[in-house]
């Protein structure tokens, strides 16, 4: 129970919550428990299904309704008499400024991506207010932060791996994984026929480029009029998994060292009609699109069975044929969503054929969901524990108990016999972009990168920016915002199509650029270095972004990483964001797919901390986790984005 | 294990679960029948963890009536329920934790139990009571012809405690590219509480030595686990001199001031018990599963200090 004293802190708290998912249900319920009286919550989500088995203020009957709301009044059940403020909104939306931010004595992270992470911890730090940060990967270890600026590092001070990319052309040409032919058939496949008719897409340039002669100036994927679905569906399955291989197995010097791929045409699996499927599909009409389902259609039950290839086609087609007959209204506009069945299951036969095509594995539906929709391990345990140790922080940053802030590791395997090991935070790094405001460099081709390539590239994807303005001296070269003179759109729209260096203030090698945030009320400098060339497998944005670097570490740091393994699997790993409650899931390059299917997790033997410093540490004055009794734990940890850093003084 | 498929239904709703531990602990989980008694603040966050999970059964025991303390850190009772309603906590809990997911059969038992009522169960677990109670649980698991492991949890001021036996336990160890069979031999809670204290190694937590304390001052005076206050300090501090003498170990190794917060923070702290609970879930699902290393054989948590340690405190084999 707490002391009289932390109760008054608790009492006359103003807390925000980030996220009402897996964490922010654990997370409402604890604070609730724990006495707080005024709790503000933000989630922009509606509840699904697969929410159920560990957000557990939400029933079946609660499916499609907002999470900030629903979770409120399933605590508002028990206790009736607190204030309880939903917002059933993103956190990037401009009503949540600076100044919102500031009417609070906490901030506590329970969100699901790195974007509005970093968001929220630019808008803590502009506001003065104390940010815990939290974040889970099912059983791996995860862990609970406290960022107060000035006090701690910001939850920028160590760069966080922003999300796998991979060359154009293993998705376009020479897909090795199966993760490649899921990519290809996600964002170039089912976005071709079912997205954005106007976004640029590398499928159409490939085969157009393939298709030279004037037979193919006609779109092959636009559905001529009255044309039969299966007959369609037929035309587009025989020109990419055809047609497309064909041309590619022209170019002889592409597969000199690879595994010549097969084409695959659909009358060589399926030489009689798609034949009549079992009417199930019916049902959807009822149930909503997201229920409608081509294995139903074809009676196939078990989304862990993995397809052969006429399974793969005939969902193919039937899925294809449904999205024409049931959801054509949808047809323009889809994103590509997990939740939505027609669409994985479009997605993994696709991706199956592909897969079949070049040799490479086939996978079930339930692992190919995993895949495409970066869809993270989550249970209900690890929330519960994760909730606890943020309520334990939040109450220390109420009190301002700074000495005793701790960052606590949630471990799957014990390290040195702690199922939960408590750090002391890091102290801020001075080399960050962000609280310390430290120039960064960008080498770039200046003659070839158009400033839209910078703009998306580099200020939205990797600085995070939500509303950027982009500065030369004085001169202004682009803006975002809602209140812009039809002039100035004009004119920033032309610029984004040029490149640096043609600029109306050209951007060259030396130049300085200042790039701003408004709403996050943060700037940083971009020194521009010009440069020729860039490797395109190692480097697919054709830039790089410099000084964006860990803090230095310190002659013993060393020590206490203990080896080198460290660094350099940082490096290898790979990381895919995710879109689910939880946290971002690392997934170290060459057993990510064996880690998304969920059984095999090789990635947690190497994940533990390992290394301790010993009680010769010097230099520093030596401060203890926790008791008298034990050493300082440092970690090494190859997998995560902690793997040096300094200790708080 | 057999070929039975999850339905639909399941895999749709265990979807991101599964994906931690697999369709086959998925399974046995939704085969395994968990016995609870004693309904606490933890005793709830666990309850709220293994029914998610999708265990087979959960069955309540706990006949005392809705008190104030009884609701402190329970969020499955409503304020209105703190009323005598004539039903016991066990009753009241009930009704709330069904709806977390119709898939999983929950019921309510009463009465005091013994011999083969216990045989249908894969675990029993038990919230703060007596030390005889304890004992009493822990030899009928024991004593079963098929394996019941036991668990016993207690969460004081912002300390827990868990207590594991899983008698002799077979599991697959996974270490780096191979996976091993690995052996445990537990203790009961008996054997574990009685094994000499100079015996133990030097770093054990000081939480295991002072709820001992605690414990057989309850025990010694007849009160109710958690019937305790600051005026008990003396007595207590007392029984500390007697037992530190008669294990020939330093009483410092029990500071004063922690007993003062387990005699005084009889209620609950609500993120501890959300610690503690989820703790106590991963275990029993690990446990069920087959996968992963279980809790040899004692876990303590000390908001305190923030660790979360596990202790082994087994008579030698």
């Amino acid at each position: 129970m707490a002391s009289e004293q932390q109760l008054q802190a608790i009492k006359s708290a103003k807390v925000l919550m980030v996220g009402a998912g897996g964490i922010g249900c654990e997370l409402l319920k604890t604070l609730v428990l724990s006495g707080f009286q005024d709790i503000h919550i933000i989630d922009m989500d509606t509840i699904e299904v697969s929410n159920l088995n560990r957000q557990f203020l939400f029933r079946k009957s609660h499916v499609g309704q907002s999470k900030a709301k629903v979770a409120r009044d399933a605590v508002l059940r028990f206790r009736p008499h607190i204030n309880i403020t939903p917002y059933h909104a993103n956190v990037k939306d401009p009503e949540f400024n600076v100044d919102f931010f500031k009417e609070f004595n906490v901030v506590l992270n329970g969100l699901d991506n790195l974007d509005a992470r970093r968001h929220v911890n630019r808008l803590c730090l502009a506001a003065d207010v104390p940010l815990v940060e939290s974040g889970t990967t099912g059983f791996l270890g995860q862990q609970v932060t406290v960022h107060v600026k000035g006090k701690t590092e910001c939850y920028e001070c160590q760069p966080k791996p922003t999300p796998k990319s991979y060359p154009v052309c293993t998705i376009t040409s020479t897909p090795s994984k199966f993760v490649h032919c899921i990519v290809w058939a996600k964002d170039l496949l089912f976005a071709k026929l079912f997205g954005d008719k106007n976004q640029d897409n590398d499928l159409n340039v490939r085969s157009n480029d393939a298709a030279s002669s004037s037979e193919h100036a006609e779109d092959v994927f636009e559905r001529r009029e009255g044309e039969d679905p299966e007959q369609y569906g037929r035309r587009i399955y025989d020109h990419v998994f055809g047609y497309n291989i064909e041309v590619a197995l022209g170019n002889e010097e592409t597969w000199k060292n690879r595994n010549k791929p097969k084409p695959i045409y659909s009358k060589d699996v399926l030489p009689n009609g798609l034949i009549q499927t079992n009417g199930n599909s019916k049902d959807c009409a009822i149930d909503g699109p997201s229920s409608m389902s081509a294995m139903a259609s074809l009676s196939l039950k078990n989304p862990q069975d993995i397809w052969n290839l006429v399974e793969n086609t005939k969902i193919f087609l039937e899925a294809l044929k449904l999205f024409l007959g049931k959801r054509e209204k949808d047809i323009g506009n889809l994103i590509f969503d997990k939740d939505d069945q027609l669409a994985v299951e479009f997605v993994t036969a696709a991706a199956n054929i592909r897969a079949a095509s070049f040799g490479i594995p086939l996978h079930s539906l339930f692992e190919a969901k995993g895949i495409a929709g970066n869809i993270v391990h989550a249970v209900a345990t690890t929330n519960a524990i994760i909730a606890g140790l943020i309520v334990i922080e939040a109450i220390k940053v109420l009190q301002s108990d700074t000495n005793n802030y701790r960052m606590t590791y949630c471990l799957e395997h014990p390290s040195r016999k702690m199922l939960l090991m408590p750090v002391e935070p890091f102290e801020p790094n001075k080399s960050c972009y962000v609280c310390s405001e430290t120039p960064l460099s960008l080498e770039v081709n200046t003659n070839c990168s158009k400033l839209r390539d910078f703009v998306e590239k580099i200020v939205k994807n990797k600085l995070g920016m939500n509303l950027p303005l982009i500065m030369h001296g004085s001169a202004l070269l682009y803006e975002v915002g809602d209140d812009l003179e039809e002039d100035m759109v004009a004119n920033y729209a032309a610029n984004l199509e040029k490149v640096l260096a043609e600029l109306p203030s050209p951007v060259t090698s030396g130049t300085m650029i200042t790039v701003e945030d408004l709403q996050q009320e943060f700037t940083c400098s971009i020194n521009i270095k010009h440069r020729e060339e860039f490797d395109e497998e190692k480097e697919p944005d054709g830039m790089v972004l410099l000084g964006w670097t860990q803090a230095p570490p310190r002659e013993k740091d060393n020590v206490a990483v203990g080896n080198g393994a460290s660094t350099s699997s940082a490096s290898q790993a790979a990381v895919v964001e995710a879109e689910e409650d939880d946290d971002i899931e690392i997934i170290p390059t060459g057993v990510g797919i064996v880690s998304a299917a969920g059984t095999k997790r090789k990635l947690s033997d190497t994940s533990k901390p390992t290394s301790s410093v010993a009680d010769g540490y010097n230099g520093d004055k030596k401060r203890e986790v926790g008791n008298d009794e034990d050493v300082v734990v440092m970690l090494s940890d190859g997998n995560s984005d902690i793997s040096k850093k300094k200790r708080l003084q | 294990m057999d070929g039975e498929e999850l339905t639909e239904q399941e895999t749709a709703l265990y979807d991101r679960q599964i994906r931690v531990w697999g369709v086959d602990a998925q399974r046995r989980l939704s085969k395994s029948h968990i016995l609870v008694s004693g309904i606490t603040g933890t005793i709830v966050e666990f309850c709220k963890n293994i029914v998610l999970a999708g265990v087979g059964s959960v069955t309540l025991m706990d006949d005392r009536m809705v008190t104030e303390e009884a609701i402190w850190a329970n969020f499955l009772i409503p304020p209105d329920e703190n009323m005598p309603s004539g039903r016991s906590l066990a009753e009241v809990c009930f009704d709330a934790l069904r709806e977390f997911n119709p898939m999983v059969h929950v019921s309510v038992e009463k009465g005091i139990f013994d011999g083969d009522f216990y045989d249908k169960f894969s675990a029993v677990v038990v919230g703060r009571c007596s030390l005889a109670t304890k004992k009493r649980i822990n030899d009928i698991c024991r004593k079963r012809p098929k394996r019941i492991a036991f668990y016993a949890v207690d969460c004081r001021d912002s300390c827990g405690e868990i207590f594991v036996d899983l008698q002799n336990y077979t599991y697959a160890q996974k270490k780096l590219e191979e996976t091993v069979e690995c052996q445990l031999q537990y203790s009961s809670f008996e054997e574990a509480v009685a094994l000499p204290w100079r015996a133990l190694p030097r770093k054990m937590s000081k939480l295991y030595f002072a709820m001992r304390v605690i414990e057989k001052f309850e025990q010694d005076e007849g009160r109710n686990p958690g019937e305790t206050s600051i005026a008990d300090l003396p007595s207590v501090l007392k029984l500390r001199k007697q037992l530190c003498e008669g294990q020939s170990m330093n009483e410092s190794n029990i500071p004063e001031g922690l007993l003062e917060r387990l005699l005084v923070g009889t209620k609950e702290h609500p993120p501890v018990c959300a610690i503690i609970g989820g703790i106590l879930g991963q275990e029993v699902i690990k446990m069920i599963s087959g996968k992963g290393d279980p809790v040899k054989n004692f876990f303590f948590f000390d908001a305190m200090d923030g660790k979360g340690i596990i202790e082994d405190i087994s008579k030698p084999e």
